[in-house]
């Protein structure tokens, strides 16, 4: 990469596998559970937070200095709620279509431990530039796997990709249902998105071993 | 950095700094865009109400599409007859009936006043349509939607919104094939008692094609959702019964 040093290129890379927040470091788990029942939700959340991460990364970064270290975990919720909030605002006002769809992430976007995680263990420490390739390293990991697990949630559970069937008409009997294939309801249900995490894990450090803690 | 920024005057400044600023933030910001988003959200009620008695741009089998922005309003006169409030049985007229706020009104009735009912009268291809508004709970937050019928109180069309429901469970609620499933179903029994509509789990019939069981098919995984939309439909179209029998007492006089 011409345009990034090897050490900022692993800013974004690093996350997508060996340094995961999701698989490796936990974090934002409640809103992988909670909207990957679809594809097309799992990737506008992914989208979402890349840009919350992105800004709120180097907003935190450039207020390092001056923030009092006693505050700073409610300095940093004002600004994540501050930055969501306003984005919400314009897109209502400019873009209502897409604002409806979003509306049910705002909470879940200013909840979202990882957010918070980013802030206090990198964008405290680091520049602006670092800070906002490290939020989007992260938030590309985040999304890659929900993007993972919405896939096999939305294909299995209801026999659709992006709202479109693959798999043909489970009422009219046709493509696989014909075989007498029957959707798994139980994918739509948040357990299945935790057991989708677990196998994703396991895959991960089973080919990784430096990865597995005592 | 020469600042101290762990003296406790220094924080105590800090906190009031920012929450000003971003205070002042949020409040400009809102207020610059308050307009515009009144002006979308009233454009939303009409589209709305339009979609549930079939104005719309549907296509086939693919999404909901309403009738666009920049012809909703001309659409909404040529369409909407008459807009009706009917307050202690008295049916008035009211060209910004379409505004009232049904949380609002739903409010004063539990407080002991009485609710004043938006009723929308369309016109299609000669037939006319009956559309109120309904509002309720769903799992996370409120669910709303409006219900086209016709005289007899059959429904013509549905159109179905939530605030916050879970995307790809409850949230379906807003998807074509949970509305299109409402068409034709009755709200009343033959003997002119009000029985509503049943959003049930395994009522044998996914394609929805026995039209006089008063049940329409549940989501899967949405049973507190489909339960809210079961309770809306009974909870407030019941109260509009009253002004279809008085519509029936007019016709045979």
């Amino acid at each position: 990469m011409g345009l990034l040093s090897k050490k900022d290129a692993k800013l974004i890379t690093d996350p997508l596998a060996d340094n995961n927040p999701i698989t490796i470091q936990v974090l934002g788990i409640c809103s992988a559970l909670a909207i990957t029942a679809e594809l097309k939700a799992s990737l506008v959340m992914g989208i979402a937070v890349m840009f919350v991460l992105g800004i709120g990364n180097v907003v935190i970064s450039l207020m390092r200095n001056i923030i009092p270290s006693k505050i700073r975990i409610i300095v940093q919720l004002i600004v994540v709620a501050a930055l969501v909030i306003i984005v919400d605002q314009v897109l209502k006002a400019f873009a209502y279509e897409l604002s409806k769809t979003l509306s049910v992430f705002v909470g879940l976007i200013i909840t979202n431990c990882i957010i918070m995680g980013r802030f206090e263990a990198f964008a405290l420490a680091n520049k602006p530039w670092r800070s906002f390739l490290d939020g989007i390293g992260n938030s590309l990991g985040y999304a890659v796997i929900l993007i993972i697990v919405g896939f096999f949630r939305e294909l299995l559970g209801s026999g659709t990709l992006f709202g479109i069937p693959v798999l043909g008409d489970p009422i009219e009997k046709t493509g696989v249902y014909s075989l007498g294939y029957e959707n798994n309801g139980f994918m739509l249900m948040p357990p299945m998105a935790l057991i989708i995490v677990g196998l994703i894990i396991w895959v991960q450090r089973s080919r990784n071993k430096a990865l597995i803690e005592d | 950095m020469a600042m101290n920024t762990d003296k406790n005057s220094y924080t105590v400044i800090f906190a009031i700094v920012m929450v000003l600023v971003v205070g002042s933030l949020l409040a400009f910001t809102a207020a610059t865009l308050k307009p515009n988003i009144a002006e979308n959200r009233r454009m939303e009620k009409q589209q709305n109400i339009l979609y549930a008695m079939g104005v719309n741009g549907n296509e086939g089998d693919g999404d909901i599409t309403f009738v666009s922005t920049d012809k909703v309003a001309a659409d909404f006169s040529k369409y909407i007859t008459k807009q009706l409030v009917i307050e202690n049985g008295v049916a008035k007229e009211d060209n910004e009936a379409y505004l009232i706020d049904i949380k609002k009104e739903q409010a004063k009735a539990k407080t002991g006043g009485t609710r004043r009912l938006p009723l929308f009268v369309g016109e299609k291809d000669g037939k006319t349509f009956y559309i109120a508004p309904i509002r309720g709970k769903g799992l996370w937050d409120a669910i709303w939607g409006y219900v086209a019928m016709d005289e007899n109180m059959v429904v013509q069309g549905t159109f179905f919104d939530h605030a916050g429901e879970t995307p790809g469970l409850g949230a379906n609620i807003k998807q074509r094939y949970f509305m299109d499933d409402f068409y034709g179903e009755k709200l009343l029994t033959d003997a002119g008692v009000f029985k509503g509509i049943t959003v049930a789990k395994g009522n044998n019939d996914p394609k929805n094609e026995i039209k006089d069981d008063y049940e329409v098919d549940a989501l899967a995984g949405a049973t507190i959702t489909g339960d809210g939309v079961t309770a809306m439909i009974k909870k407030d179209l019941r109260l509009y019964q009253p002004y279809f029998e008085n519509l029936k007492k007019l016709a045979s006089n």
